[in-house]
């Protein structure tokens, strides 16, 4: 008789010690899986800038490429809904050590196309692999032109037609790398190198950041030539939390 | 014990004072890293058997250097308003002329050779009145001003095969080079520097800079002799629109093409066999395709 008391509040504490680990792992299986994500859209407000049309009679092979469909700057692209292309999307606070240096192993490609650049915006993990490709019969150079003081170091290499990709990486974030190419100057890109998930808008301005695991965050969201804005945002294991933008026109 | 106290906090204050002083504007080093690099045994440079130390360069970067490249090395000194091209900023440790690839440091010979040669239409004079020990030593006082060198090692200078011997076959085989990686777009087509994307170059800091000229006499701004002009299109001039073609152009190849070179070039000490051939062959300029 006297012993039960005790039975019962180790039976009760045992019951709370295998709930408490089994929510323990439960989280962390939430967490492992990547779970949740982030969605939602980046609009303009306000009168979409003239982007103007581009002149490449420097090289006529550029000019026959946009015979039928005039090249224009790509600065500030706003599609259906007023929805801003080119958009990048990146955890710039909370998320931890672990999570932050998972580099995915898919290799995007950084294309000359019709002496412009395809994606005009590439988003990249510091450490991820990526290809410069490119799909022009003319000489180019790719000349990405990173801060040398932050850790990532200027280079410039020609690509003439039929050149094999070149595969590289960057070793450190840096938001954003412009990218030239001297023989023909209007061409200009990006690469914005952030360390965890990530994701650009598409011609919508819609935009889905997956893998985020569960927690609350500072996500940002960067244009080249609009600045950035930042939001608070909490995913929940498993479940897609969304954040819109609007970014006014200059 | 009051002054002795007062002596400590006065002394603590001025620590602070100099430290908040020495807050970086940009990523450079503050004066204590400076300090601790330059006294540490790392702050050297080896050219061959010789070894340079930098604190014995100090009152030579003074003297002549400073006015230039700047007390702190980013190539702002006092008359570098009036300069162009700019002098080279040492921070950013971003070098033409190298023996190493694109995107990399030069190594200490590199920057050895580059103060004895001087830079040809520049305000960079051929500094040769320095002793070898001297210029080593600069190379070593040079680098204590970029954190690269502390973080990075110089790249892996590239390998220039044995030089062949020129025949019409490889002149001709150079011109082809010369046209299909296009150096005609910025070079022209008789390399008078007149490409049709001549007009527009910019350097990596945006200000304008114009391709070399082949007939007009210049000396390449990183040196004349063979192998000098070979590492010019096989490692790029980083900071400036000229390209590595490393992965494009093959190691003999590129020697096919600098004889082509050779040819624009006016009548001089290094290429009298490739004027002769090239007036044999009647060569004539590539055309743009």
């Amino acid at each position: 008789m006297k012993k039960q008391p005790h039975l019962k509040l180790a039976a009760i504490l045992s019951g709370l010690v295998l709930v408490g680990l089994g929510a323990l792992t439960l989280n962390q299986k939430v967490s492992a899986a990547g779970g949740g994500s982030i969605t939602g859209t980046v609009k303009l407000s306000g009168t979409a800038p003239h982007m103007k049309g581009i002149d490449m009679s420097k090289d006529p092979y550029c000019v026959k490429q946009h015979e039928n469909n005039p090249a224009k700057m790509e600065n500030v692209l706003v599609g259906e809904g007023d929805g801003l292309e080119n958009v990048v999307l990146y955890i710039s606070q909370g998320l931890t050590g672990n999570e932050a240096s998972a580099v995915p192993s898919s290799e995007p490609i950084f294309d000359q196309k019709g002496c412009m650049y395809v994606p005009h915006v590439l988003a990249l993990d510091a450490g991820q692999k990526f290809k410069v490709t490119t799909s022009d019969q003319t000489t180019h150079n790719i000349h990405p032109l990173p801060d040398a003081l932050k850790g990532n170091i200027p280079w410039n290499k020609s690509q003439p037609p039929g050149a094999p990709p070149i595969e590289t990486s960057w070793k450190n974030e840096e938001v954003a790398i412009s990218v030239k190419c001297n023989i023909h100057p209007w061409m200009h890109g990006w690469h914005v190198v952030v360390k965890g998930p990530y994701a650009t808008t598409d011609g919508k301005g819609s935009y889905t950041m997956e893998n985020v695991p569960a927690g609350s965050y500072t996500v940002t969201a960067w244009q080249e030539d609009l600045g950035t804005q930042t939001a608070q945002v909490t995913v929940a294991g498993g479940s897609a939390a969304k954040a819109d933008f609007t970014f006014k026109a200059k | 014990m009051r002054t002795k106290s007062f002596l400590r906090c006065s002394l603590l204050m001025s620590a602070a004072a100099v430290l908040a002083l020495s807050l970086p504007a940009r990523a450079q080093l503050t004066n204590l890293q400076q300090q601790e690099w330059l006294n540490s045994p790392a702050a050297v440079s080896h050219i061959g058997n010789l070894a340079g130390r930098a604190k014995a360069a100090a009152a030579d970067y003074r003297r002549y250097c400073v006015g230039c490249h700047g007390e702190l090395g980013d190539g702002n000194g006092e008359v570098a308003q009036w300069l162009d091209p700019k002098p080279r900023d040492f921070q950013l440790a971003v070098f033409k002329c190298r023996s190493t690839p694109t995107g990399t440091l030069p190594t200490d010979e590199d920057l050895f050779n580059a103060i004895a040669r001087g830079f040809d239409r520049s305000n960079m004079p051929i500094w040769n009145t320095f002793t070898k020990q001297e210029r080593a030593d600069l190379v070593a006082w040079i680098k204590h001003f970029s954190p690269r060198w502390q973080k990075e090692k110089a790249g892996e200078p590239i390998q220039i095969p044995p030089e062949p011997e020129v025949t019409p076959e490889r002149i001709k085989a150079g011109e082809e080079v010369f046209g299909k990686v296009q150096c005609w777009k910025c070079h022209g087509v008789q390399g008078m520097a007149n490409g049709p994307s001549a007009s527009t170059l910019t350097d990596d800091l945006g200000r304008p800079i114009l391709p070399f000229n082949f007939t007009d006499g210049s000396r390449p701004k990183c040196g004349n002799t063979d192998r000098d002009i070979y590492k010019i299109f096989m490692t790029g001039l980083d900071g400036t629109p000229m390209p590595s073609f490393a992965d494009n152009i093959k190691p003999d190849e590129a020697w096919d093409l600098l004889f082509y070179l050779r040819t624009l070039q006016p009548h001089n000490a290094f290429n009298m066999k490739e004027k002769q051939i090239a007036k044999q062959l009647g060569l004539k300029p590539v055309t743009p395709q």
